[in-house]
């Protein structure tokens, strides 16, 4: 008898995402040039929105000295989500190449190979974040202490599992890597109509609505606070729910999607 | 028909072709409008209460003042989307079937950069029905609203010749997108989103001295105050120097391609 066919089906099924994720390390390893433009493109947000709108600090009602300190979670974010994001046109290419025909005929089923690509994108998501942490904090930006640190971690490696999902959904959907700019523009939006770039009190109305309504402004606010202050649990709980709610929400709208997808 | 004749006809085509693709790709179209837009509205909604600092030239709007950083974005985006989709050709060999066509070699080249201007004006036309819907006025009027439109597609045409050299020169796909962040780059180290004095070193030096925040601040001039020929005569002046050296650029990786093959 096959030694898979023996194991336990949670054990098999941990196999496959081990397996999905080892296949996404592959091909970081294989391709490391592939990560460049994931690891660039928050960088230069940092870099360029640092150099660009480092006066917006002299506004009154700023709560922090340094630009380099605001802005430092928010391109972690973005880096997420362009990690995520990349994760769906990642899928869209296998599909287009014939891959995932093969994955759907395989007896995984398909949460697994959801949560395979999921938490794939969750863990790449820590380089580009780390890349701009260790370009950020020689500028200027402030340290965020042990506890702001693993908070804004959690808050990126979540991030970067809804984006994936996002991602995965419009893969699934659309089948084409031409979906690619509406994950790429979708995450951009969802991140950048928060907080970013200035407190909710210095927003120009219609933002500072959207912000308010937008869930992700907690999350922007929880993985920030270590960053211009100090931790406290009623800054990161909301952000956790957010995370929490976007993952149910869009994750089952991946599944479904997955679900829904003919051989 | 004259040989000047053939060879407009060749120009409209390719000019042609190259917007249709343009449209009927959305990994094309996102960056020249979609990103640009998104962030025009995020960088006015987040940065607007900007007009209130010291220092900050006088505008009617945070709106007003972005508008030509988002108008510069979206060409230099259009210049790049151009030499992508070029490269693309040179991949697919159907470059190789037009140089082997009795054309002038040169009109394959201006036929794509005929393209990457007319994405720039109707970039331009796009930003100012945005700016002009939400508010914004164009202070020099319809005479600035012309000039804009005019640098705006100078420079995406002039960009384009870059982006042109680069695909020519490579044949690469890949090459002329992973210019996308150095096209950022070159955003953020101008004028393009924020006053100079306003800036923080070192962006603040080198955007003095960056060719595009001459050419931004050209855009910019009659869309926030009275035409300034001074302004203009500059911006001209940038836009004359990237038509040169895209000139020169693309001129030398044809030459290249043809005799490498």
């Amino acid at each position: 008898m096959d030694t898979a066919l023996a194991l336990p089906t949670w054990r098999a099924n941990l196999a496959a995402i081990g397996a999905l994720m080892a296949r996404s390390r592959n091909e970081l390893l294989r391709v490391p040039a592939a990560a460049i433009p994931g690891v660039l493109a928050p960088t230069i947000f940092f870099l360029g929105l640092n150099g660009v709108f480092g006066a917006l600090t002299q506004l009154n009602g700023f709560t922090t000295g340094t630009y380099e300190s605001f802005i430092v979670p928010i391109s972690m974010l973005q880096g997420a989500g362009f990690t995520g994001a990349a994760a769906g046109v990642n899928l869209a290419r296998d599909f287009e190449h014939g891959w995932v025909d093969r994955l759907l005929v395989s007896p995984a089923p398909r949460w697994v190979l959801l949560a395979g690509t999921v938490l794939a994108a969750s863990t790449r998501a820590l380089i580009p974040a780390t890349f701009v942490l260790a370009v950020a904090l020689p500028l200027g930006a402030g340290w965020p202490g042990i506890d702001g640190l693993l908070v804004t971690y959690l808050m990126v490696v979540a991030t970067a599992a809804v984006a994936a999902c996002w991602g995965s959904m419009l893969a699934l959907r659309f089948k084409s890597q031409s979906a690619a700019p509406l994950m790429q523009a979708g995450m951009m939006a969802l991140i950048l109509t928060t907080t970013a770039y200035a407190p909710l009190a210095l927003l120009q109305p219609w933002l500072r609505s959207v912000a308010e309504v937008n869930p992700v402004t907690e999350v922007v606010e929880a993985a920030r606070q270590g960053f211009i202050g100090g931790v406290t649990w009623a800054e990161t709980w909301p952000g956790i729910v957010a995370l929490v709610g976007l993952l149910g929400v869009l994750g089952a709208l991946a599944l479904r999607e997955m679900r829904r997808t003919a051989v | 028909m004259s040989q000047l004749a053939t060879n407009l006809r060749v120009v409209q085509a390719l000019g042609m072709r190259s917007v249709r693709q343009t449209f009927r790709r959305p990994q094309l179209m996102a960056p020249i409008v979609i990103f640009p837009t998104l962030l025009l509205a995020i960088q006015t909604g987040g940065a607007g209460g900007a007009v209130n600092l010291p220092g900050f030239p006088p505008v009617q709007s945070f709106l007003q003042f972005m508008l030509a950083g988002a108008m510069m974005q979206s060409l230099m985006l259009a210049g790049n989307s151009g030499g992508i989709a070029l490269a693309v050709d040179i991949e697919m060999g159907f470059t190789d079937r037009l140089f082997a066509a009795p054309i002038s070699r040169f009109t394959i080249v201006l036929g794509r950069l005929v393209g990457t201007a007319a994405l720039g004006l109707l970039s331009a036309l796009w930003f100012l029905a945005i700016g002009l819907i939400f508010g914004a006025e164009i202070h020099s009027g319809i005479a600035g609203a012309l000039i804009a439109i005019a640098l705006v597609t100078a420079t995406a045409m002039a960009v384009g010749g870059i982006g042109a050299a680069i695909a020519l020169r490579t044949g690469n796909a890949s090459v002329v997108q992973g210019l996308f962040p150095l096209v950022l780059v070159l955003l953020f180290l101008s004028t393009a989103f924020f006053p100079q004095e306003l800036m923080i070193e070192p962006a603040k030096t080198i955007a003095a001295y960056n060719p595009l925040s001459f050419v931004v601040e050209g855009i910019r001039d009659p869309i926030i105050s009275d035409i300034d020929a001074s302004e203009l005569l500059s911006a001209v002046a940038a836009i004359a120097g990237i038509v040169v050296l895209g000139l020169v650029l693309s001129a030398r990786a044809l030459r290249h391609r043809l005799r490498t093959g």
